[in-house]
């Protein structure tokens, strides 16, 4: 079985790889490019810590294979941060203590971008619908919900 | 010296305890720097996997590795032959013969064998190759089938002396607590209850697997990277269990995705160094998420009988409780400390419990928050509520009436110090919540909750930088914001910004022995430990400028993160802040530090009591959570919004193992629901907010008055929400999980 060689955009940056037909994305993130932001909590695709998104989609990366990747853009938890400025979700999550352990905030702070980008004044009922797939065992979601809603409320006022 | 070490400040002069300043631990969290156990590498690093057994109970006849070391890329492969056997310590033999099978397998996913090869894709492949000759036993996966006649053995002979002699020799041990006559107190009751109940085995659910990374050199000497909530454990167990001096093996916490007592012992790690020692490099492992659940420590599943007494007017006249755990393949389920907790939240003059520590073929329990105490709360709060309401009494007032408070003699023995139990009953009772109003299909349910807390060994250092900044080392992996608050604490008391200290989390090569992160002792106990190391710095700090101002130590005092001159014979000086006496250290004796070792006692036990409502789909029995307040005493919330965590989180894993969460057991006794798909903890869309309320009452055996809140908000939700759930569903529920099916057929029986 001989290894595909692909050529993506991870964060911006022009990537290269070699990986074997059944790697999932995310063993190529995590063992091949170092990028161990994205985590693995099931492989399954049952909780979400793996989040990443695919020309703008957002996947578990434990359900895509590396291969699949080629020619696309994807983006990481590494690449949510602008050089040293935090994106507004990052900074919320840290004031509203919406983490505790921190192993599924990466996928968590993905998914909720990724909710903001598509709607930008989720109810709180959305937002958890939308971060259903994220589990989190920590902190029975209180803090997370409200640093979304909180983010999304001054995302719209700053906008 | 004006300095009392223990002092207790007053609330009010608290400057930054009880602040929310932002967590270290949080940029490199929320940017995906942190690492945690499997985020590392070595280099030459081969991959570890382990051969799991297929079979719920069966007997090792041979096991044949031959084919699997021949496979190009395979470096080791381990089994239980490459260990030395244990015959000096029971506790340690179960670790060891539950990381690494020895004559039997003893439940569905028992490791049996290990392999170290150049990638993944090779360690499974020769797992394969790996040949074993079962001998297939009858199994037995509930508690009361355990110990019913004729049941499957798992060990003969392993009973300790509290056994009575002709019961079930899958019984481990039998513990006793109470006083007063049961039978006399029955006698003056209006009403008298009886019940069984059950409860499912659950699992902590940590979202990271566990992760190691083992290299050991040819000389003995040995280095662990783990995720683990107490890495001192992991190196005394790992030594112990490799032959290794204690000294020779540093282990390393990562940050830890999650325990809940989980990760308070090894699974991995001794393999992983044995593997790492047969092949001469180091060896990463992680494990799957099924393996996670078929072969960590859940908690143990439980069979309860209740019978309890109550007066018109709502007095508990007597407590009974015989308690069934099983804690899987081998002794020492929680069923003492839930013995022991059942009826610890009143004030009885009549109580006696009775536990019994059943085996079965599941995998080996681990810690679950409160262990063994959320089972027991469960039987004993549903039958106080059923009995209330029979007798026509408000709930929260018939705990009122029978709160345990200062001076109780408690079920399992000791007197009560100051403690909080009645002021939740009380903010319980005046919060709207209380009176809200209830729609059809609804109901609402109030439980109470306690857990013991804990101190344990514990050693801090901390030391005072050339620049007058503070760092301070620990050795508990901080699991809920710990590094935050020791800073807050160790800053508190130099008088000094927060954001001048740092706080880590130190190997085992750094520090002394260190108790695992249980028992909700890291607020208290190394908080306590940070404080008196603080306390001890600033001792030399006024010892240093007595001597630079060339007057005696009693004339200095410490105030305001400086020292000052006190008293007639001072003379006068300019106080000298913690920076300027750094600056000058080397010249006036060198580096200054503080350090503190301790075993404290005086952890303050702690209550809650939380009030659900529910709401029951009459065609499908779905419960749906609507409103959920947590009341609890904190003794001092050293960062309000932590402690609001550990109540919403722990409460929230009540939620879980009330209705959904349950090991799942075939005929064949392998587990069917190893997965999140099927293992279905709570979800986002599951629940509402979760209020809390944070009571202040102080423990007095903490200098700023701190209790551990991290266990005992999951012990009053499984009563709770049976409360909610069986007035909205118009049945008493008494086994748990209350899932869709059980609640319809619930309400189809009655």
């Amino acid at each position: 079985m001989s290894n595909i060689h692909v050529t993506t955009k991870i964060n911006g940056d022009p990537t290269e790889y070699l990986c074997a037909p059944d790697e999932t994305l995310l063993d190529v993130l995590r063992d091949r490019l170092g990028m161990t932001g994205s985590k693995e909590g099931c492989g399954t695709g049952d909780c979400g810590a793996c989040s990443v998104t695919i020309n703008g989609r957002l996947v578990c990366s434990c359900l895509v294979l590396g291969a699949e990747a080629e020619g696309a853009e994807i983006e990481t938890i590494e690449g949510m941060a602008d050089g040293d400025q935090l994106h507004p979700l990052q900074q919320k999550f840290i004031e509203h203590a919406a983490l505790q352990c921190g192993i599924c905030t990466p996928g968590i702070l993905v998914a909720a971008k990724s909710l903001l980008e598509k709607n930008p004044d989720p109810t709180e009922e959305e937002a958890r619908y939308w971060l259903a797939g994220n589990l989190c065992r920590c902190t029975g979601y209180d803090k997370i919900i409200r640093a979304v809603l909180d983010t999304a409320a001054d995302l719209r006022k700053a906008s | 010296m004006a300095l009392d070490s223990k002092q207790v400040l007053d609330t009010q002069q608290f400057k930054i305890v009880g602040t929310r300043p932002l967590r270290p631990d949080g940029i490199d969290k929320v940017t995906g720097k942190a690492r945690f156990g499997a985020d590392i590498t070595a280099p030459g690093m081969l991959i570890g996997k382990v051969l799991r057994s297929p079979h719920a109970h069966a007997r090792i006849k041979s096991i044949d590795t031959s084919a699997a070391e021949a496979i190009e890329g395979v470096h080791a492969v381990v089994t239980r032959a490459d260990f030395a056997e244990i015959t000096d310590d029971d506790a340690t033999a179960d670790v060891l013969d539950n990381c690494m099978a020895g004559e039997k397998a003893l439940y569905d996913g028992h490791a049996v064998a290990a392999v170290a090869a150049s990638s993944g894709h090779i360690a499974k492949k020769a797992l394969k190759a790996i040949k074993i000759d079962y001998e297939v036993l009858d199994h037995v996966t509930d508690v009361d089938r355990a110990i019913a006649d004729g049941a499957p053995v798992l060990h003969e002979g392993r009973a300790d002396e509290s056994v009575p002699e002709g019961s079930s020799p899958n019984i481990m041990a039998r513990y006793e607590f109470g006083h007063g006559d049961i039978d006399a107190g029955l006698a003056q009751a209006d009403q008298v209850i009886e019940r069984s109940y059950r409860t499912e085995a659950t699992h902590q659910g940590y979202i990271e697997p566990h992760a190691c990374l083992a290299q050991m050199s040819q000389d003995g000497q040995a280095d662990l990277w783990c995720c683990t909530q107490g890495h001192y454990m992991v190196r005394n167990t790992c030594a112990a269990i490799l032959g290794l001096d204690q000294g020779q093996l540093r282990v390393t916490a990562s940050e830890i995705g999650g325990g809940f007592g989980g990760k308070t012992t090894v699974f991995l790690e001794p393999v992983a160094l044995m593997l790492a020692k047969k092949s001469s490099r180091p060896v990463k492992m992680v494990m799957t998420r099924s393996e996670v659940l078929r072969a960590t420590g859940p908690t143990a599943s439980s069979s309860v009988d209740i019978r309890i007494g109550m007066t018109k007017d709502g007095r508990i006249t007597a407590g009974f409780a015989e308690l069934r755990y099983q804690g899987g393949a081998y002794p020492g389920s929680p069923v003492e400390m839930g013995s022991m907790s059942a009826f610890a939240p009143y004030d009885l003059e009549n109580v006696k419990t009775v536990g019994w520590d059943v085996v079965t073929n599941r995998p080996k329990q681990a810690a679950y928050r409160a262990p063994g105490a959320p089972m027991a709360a469960f039987a004993v709060e549903s039958a106080i509520d059923e009995l209330a309401k029979g007798l026509g009494l408000d709930p929260l007032e018939v705990r009122l009436k029978n709160a345990a408070r200062e001076g109780t003699k408690a079920s399992y023995g000791p007197t009560y110090p100051a403690i909080g139990l009645e002021a939740t009953l009380r903010t319980a009772k005046d919060h709207p919540h209380w009176t809200a109003p209830l729609g059809p299909n609804q109901g609402r349910g109030v439980a109470c909750g306690f857990w013991f807390n804990f101190g344990g060994d514990t050693c801090v250092t901390l030391n005072i930088t050339p620049d007058g900044t503070v760092t301070v080392s620990e050795g508990n992996p901080d699991i809920g914001g710990s590094r935050a608050s020791m800073s807050m604490m160790a800053a508190e008391e130099l008088g000094i910004p927060y954001n001048k200290v740092r706080t880590i989390v130190a190997d085992t090569g750094s520090l002394g022995q260190n108790e695992v992160t249980d028992g909700s002792r890291v607020t208290f106990a190394v908080g306590l430990a940070t404080i008196e190391a603080a306390r001890a710095a600033k001792r030399e700090m006024c010892r240093r400028v007595a001597k630079v101002w060339g007057i005696d130590e009693d004339a200095v005092e410490w105030r305001d993160g400086a020292v000052h001159p006190t008293g007639h014979n001072a003379g006068s000086h300019d106080p000298m802040t913690l920076a300027e006496i750094a600056a000058i250290a080397s010249n006036t004796g060198g580096p200054i530090a503080g350090h503190h070792e301790a075993n404290p006692e005086g952890a303050g036990v702690s209550f809650a009591t939380h009030m659900v409502d529910t709401e029951v789909d009459p065609d499908t029995g779905a419960v749906k959570i609507l409103r959920y307040t947590v009341f609890q005493d904190a003794g001092k919330a050293v960062h309000p919004a932590y402690v609001e965590g550990q109540f919403q989180g722990g409460a929230t894993q009540g939620i879980g193992w009330a209705l959904n969460e349950e090991y799942i057991y075939g005929e064949d006794g392998t587990l069917q629901n190893a997965g999140f798909l099927d293992y279905r903890i709570p979800v986002a869309s599951d629940l509402p907010m979760i209020d809390t309320v944070i009571l202040e009452i102080p423990n007095p055996g903490h200098p700023y008055g701190v209790r551990g809140v991290g266990e005992t908000s999951i012990v009053p939700p499984l009563a709770a929400i049976a409360n909610a759930v069986s007035e909205a569903a118009g049945v008493r529920m008494t086994d748990l999980p209350m899932s869709p099916p059980k609640v319809l057929k619930a309400m189809q029986d009655k």
